[in-house]
């Protein structure tokens, strides 16, 4: 696995989804929430993106705007574009999107508890996707739910169609959700940290089947998560954000080693390892991530950054190529000598 | 960059911005930025003056004088609100029928809020068999017809308890008598909505952690759990004034409350049944008077509530 | 171990919670056996982790521990002090010197509450401090001992961040001086960047006062970071106890090797190079526990044996207590 690492398992392919300058905002009584402040990335086919930052820094409400997800109003998508395979999603009318959400693009959420139907059988929840959107009749839509739920891992699944989701534990609920994702064969799975309610083992055979399941069907990844220990076993390449903002996007081995921006290098800082003994103490990040209620102005992590200068109060940093192989942050410090760039 | 605890100077009571308050102190700051709240306090006030006030210039035999004259006369020069049936003043009788109406629709919410939190605390935060008991009392109460209640009480207490001299005027023991009626008729409702509150308040952490610093169960139902469950509360106790007042012309009409001609807002009202048409200041004034009350206690009804719960807007 | 009785000890500590059916006569059809027979001790000035899978009756132990859940079986002693048969004065002052900080920092400090009153109840339930102006004082004393300033004394727990608030949370808990603190999950709701602060305050808070701490938590990393020794639970029972770092380094019970392989590292390279145990299924309920070892159904060792006899909890190695019959 190692040698695929290094090679990059995806160096030929080609883009699968392109995302320029995508803008959220939420209109609320308190007032303006800037929640997705102009990001731009990427993902080619076949390739696993993590998503990383700390609980309201816009993951998921990004993943969800490009799939036309947000409620608006209060939301709003204030700019940008998403290019799935050169066609822009946000242009699309709502049914077009229905016919993309679940074929192309399929999405998996944090909560199983909550993203299946209470009162429907599993059986039936999974051959509904099939027979919308792929046309079958009753009796091959059946066959196609029992092989993915096969596939999942779920024992005898022909004799647990007709069970509710009640009846099926956080991890097997998991699993379900990952078969009616994969239902249609999508080319895209966004996955909205699906094992942050599960237990460790129980998130390790998650995290199995999606990889397994991924390099089977040759599908592309986007893995939000907080866990940076999950991103490194998964990733090719991450993703990290703050406050609404890229803050830095690196090939997985590239950020662990060579982490760029404050803020990852901080995260990874504060990070104990089950690997190691405890002989340091761990750094912290002083104060919280600011309000997004006010417009940013200036590098919005600032105001907890170790090597912070004048210019970051007033002068938001792009986003900009350091060293090889996409290596990108948004920073105006070079972190290694404090100075700046 | 780190914050140790050693690096924090600890600060003296003069460098604090404001000293501490007590909660006491910090609902009434609240309270007061309440605009609605502090109107309807200000309407209650008034209310009470003028049930109070206006007997200085007006007698209680002046409100009972009838001459069926000037029966059913509209509003003028020397009967402000018109005259009744029988040729009584309704301005003189809005006063001394607020003193009554008032002190009912008031104390009855009083008594039937306190057994109601009372009841549904405890069954709600103790549970298990001290719960099934009370709940099974309750819903006894709730389904043994109202009517019923009213006549075994008002016979048992009718006539045992002795007039009281009050403001000047002396009570008939049956407005104490009423006052406890309608409370103890109308306490059922409250206490299992504070149940429901309790069991599931009960639950929560901070009530946990209250048990394991030490607290009291009594500390714990009275400061913790109670003003979380304040909400209901209040507009339970709202919409009591406003039937307790009404009730009293209710079980007057029984024969077992206030008698003729002793005037208060129900029964005026009641009296007015025949003449909706024909003489609408009969209900005009004391309907207004009560909803006026009512309206009022509504108000405050919401400023207490927001008071005591200090995410509401109004800071 | 440094010659001093332990402060904590937990012998065969149960907890059952009754299963009921039916609304007016209620009748016990069975049993949650949330904690099902546990024993440790915890020394004087010593982190002990508890750690274990959802549901396996960690912050059961934790609550019982301290007699906030009533114990179906066993014994408790803190400081001498025997929380079960403790009564009225002596169970208050069991309530000064334990204390407990809890994982939820939202649900566990009153909404209602200022951040004054709530850090000096425990104050005034002591009755610690004669006047108001004392416990102003202590109360700021605290809140710059956990970092926060004294200013803030007149605002509501939602002005507030999750960090701050676990940090209102951590005050309350010190404001009685108390000796042993129950840490149920106090950092598994905050963000990676705030869960350093609390746990580097709890540190520097154990190293100022000598605390004793059970720190309960899923976190294995995290535990390897802050415990001097670890437990770790399963389905009610202890499966192995041991010095954290024979513990990591050599784990004997199979449930303890499958648990620590499944926590991700950090570090691309060497996360990928990892075997890792994927155990099969889930945790069993706790109404019908597996027969024998509880852990039987999902261990890749076991036999005929495990699945008939109860492993008996036992030393395999000084200071490290297993339940296995294959070690
Ligand atoms: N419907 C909404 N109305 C107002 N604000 C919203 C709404 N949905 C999200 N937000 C805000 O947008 C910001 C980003 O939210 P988002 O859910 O993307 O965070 P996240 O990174 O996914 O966090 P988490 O790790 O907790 O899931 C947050 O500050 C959130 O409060
Ligand atoms: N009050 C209760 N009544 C009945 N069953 C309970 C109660 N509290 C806990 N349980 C059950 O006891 C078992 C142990 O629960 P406990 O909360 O102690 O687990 P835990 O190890 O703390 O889990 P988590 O990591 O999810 O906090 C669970 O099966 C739970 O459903
Ligand atoms: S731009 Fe400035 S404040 Fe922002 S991360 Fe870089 S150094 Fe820190
Ligand atoms: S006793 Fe048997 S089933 Fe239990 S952990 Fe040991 S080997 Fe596995
Ligand atoms: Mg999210
Ligand atoms: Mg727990």
């Amino acid at each position: 696995m190692l040698s695929t690492l290094e090679a990059g398992r995806c160096e030929s392919m080609g883009t699968l989804l392109d995302v320029k300058d995508l803008k959220t905002r939420f209109h609320t009584p308190e007032g303006t929430v800037y929640a997705v402040n102009g990001i731009s990335f990427h993902v080619k086919e076949g390739e696993t993106l993590a998503v990383v930052g700390e609980s309201g820094c816009g993951k998921s409400v990004s993943m969800l705007s490009i799939l036309q997800l947000i409620l608006v109003p209060p939301g709003e998508i204030a700019g940008g574009q998403a290019l799935y395979r050169g066609v822009d999603l946000l242009k699309k009318s709502e049914s077009e999107m229905e016919a993309i959400r679940g074929q192309e693009v399929a999405m998996i959420f944090q909560d199983p508890m909550t993203s299946l139907n209470p009162v429907l059988s599993i059986g039936r929840q999974i051959s509904e996707t099939l027979r919308t959107h792929k046309g079958m009749d009753q009796k091959e839509a059946n066959r196609r739910t029992i092989e993915l739920l096969e596939m999942v891992g779920i024992s005898d699944p022909a004799h647990r169609l007709g069970d509710y989701p009640h009846q099926f534990s956080g991890g097997m609920r998991q699993r379900v959700m990952i078969a009616i994702a994969l239902a249609c064969n999508p080319s895209l799975l966004i996955a909205d940290e699906p094992t942050t309610a599960l237990d460790v083992t129980i998130q390790a055979q998650i995290v199995e089947l999606v990889t397994k399941i991924r390099d089977q069907v040759h599908m592309a990844v986007i893995w939000i998560t907080h866990d940076l220990g999950v991103v490194a076993g998964i990733a090719d390449r991450v993703m990290v954000m703050y406050a609404g903002f890229i803050v830095e996007e690196a090939s997985v081995v590239e950020l662990y080693e060579n982490p760029c921006h404050p803020y990852t290098s901080a995260l990874l800082g504060a990070l104990p390892r089950v690997d190691r003994r405890r002989d340091h103490r761990l750094k912290s990040i002083p104060g919280a991530p600011p309000s997004l209620l006010v417009e940013p102005h200036g590098c919005p992590f600032s105001a907890r950054c170790e090597v912070v200068i004048d210019r970051c109060k007033t002068d938001n940093p792009l986003l900009t190529p350091v060293g090889q192989d996409h290596h990108n942050i948004a920073c105006w410090v070079d972190i290694n000598t404090g100075a700046p760039r | 960059m780190e914050t140790t605890a050693s690096q924090i100077p600890i600060l003296t009571l003069d460098d604090l911005e404001t000293p501490p308050l007590s909660l006491g102190q910090l609902a009434w700051r609240r309270f007061k930025r309440h605009k609605p709240a502090i109107i309807g306090l200000v309407v209650l006030v008034l209310l009470v003056m003028y049930a109070l006030g206006g007997t200085l210039f007006i007698s209680e035999k002046y409100a009972n004088f009838n001459d069926t004259s000037l029966r059913l006369q509209g509003p003028s020069a020397v009967h402000p609100f018109g005259t009744d049936s029988i040729g009584r003043d309704i301005l003189a009788r809005t006063i001394y029928g607020g003193q009554i109406s008032l002190m009912i629709g008031l104390t009855a919410v009083i008594v039937e809020t306190l057994l109601g939190i009372l009841v549904g605390a405890i069954a709600g935060y103790y549970g298990g068999v001290v719960d099934s008991v009370l709940m099974r009392i309750t819903e006894a109460m709730l389904n043994i017809p109202e009517i019923f209640l009213l006549i075994v009480m008002a016979k048992y207490f009718g006539g045992k308890i002795p007039e009281v001299d009050l403001l000047g005027r002396t009570f008939s023991g049956s407005v104490i008598v009423i006052v406890l009626i309608i409370g103890l008729t109308s306490w059922m409702y409250l206490a299992r909505i504070v149940r429901a509150q309790f069991l599931s308040l009960k639950e929560n952490e901070f009530v946990l952690a209250a048990r394991a610093t030490g607290t009291s169960n009594f500390e714990i139902i009275f400061r913790h759990i109670l003003p979380n469950s304040i909400a209901p509360i209040v507009v339970s106790a709202t919409l009591g004034v406003a039937n307790a007042i009404l009730s009293e012309a209710y079980i007057s009409f029984l024969g077992l409350g206030v008698q003729p001609p002793t005037a208060t807002w129900g029964n005026m009202l009641d009296g007015a049944n025949n003449y909706l048409d024909t003489a609408p200041w009969l209900w005009f004034f004391p309907g207004i008077l009560i909803l006026l009350t009512v309206l009022s206690i509504n108000f405050l009804g919401d400023g207490l509530r927001d008071a005591l719960d200090p995410r509401s807007r109004t800071v | 171990m440094n010659g001093s009785p332990p402060l904590v000890i937990v012998d065969n500590l149960t907890k059952h919670f009754p299963v009921t059916r039916g609304i007016i006569i209620q009748r016990k059809v069975g049993a949650v056996r949330a904690v099902d027979g546990i024993s440790f001790t915890i020394d004087q000035g010593e982190t002990l982790g508890l750690v274990g899978e959802s549901g396996c009756g960690k912050t059961t132990a934790g609550r019982t521990l301290l007699g906030l859940y009533p114990a179906t079986a066993g014994t408790v002693t803190i400081d001498g002090h025997n929380i079960r048969s403790a009564k009225g004065r002596e169970m208050l002052l069991i309530r000064r010197i334990a204390q407990m900080i809890f994982q939820d920092p939202y649900a566990s400090l009153n909404p209602r509450w200022t951040v004054h009153s709530i850090i000096s109840e425990p104050l005034r339930v002591h009755h610690l401090f004669k006047t108001e102006a004392e416990r102003v004082e202590r109360v700021q004393e605290l809140m710059g001992l956990v970092g926060l300033s004294g200013r803030l004394i007149n605002r509501f727990p939602h002005e507030f961040s999750g960090g701050q608030r676990q940090r209102i949370g951590v005050a309350r808990a010190l404001a009685s001086d108390p000796r042993f603190i129950v840490c149920d999950e106090p950092i598994s709701a905050l963000d990676v960047s705030i869960q350093a602060q609390v746990v580097n305050l709890l540190e520097d808070l154990q190293d100022r006062f000598g605390l004793t701490y059970l720190f309960i938590a899923h976190d294995l990393s995290m535990v390897r970071h802050i415990c001097d020794r670890v437990a770790v639970m399963y389905l009610g029972l202890m499966a192995e106890l041991a010095d954290r770092n024979e513990l990591y380094e050599h784990p004997l019970h199979p449930y303890t090797i499958a648990l620590l392989s499944a926590v991700p590292v950090p570090d691309p390279r060497k996360d990928r190079a990892r075997r890792r145990i994927i155990l099969a299924g889930d945790v069993p309920s706790p109404i019908n526990p597996p027969s024998g070892c509880r852990f039987h159904p999902r261990c890749p060792l076991a036999d005929q044996q495990c699945s008939d006899e109860v492993p008996e909890w036992r030393l395999a190695a000084p200071s490290h207590w297993v339940a296995c019959h294959k070690v």
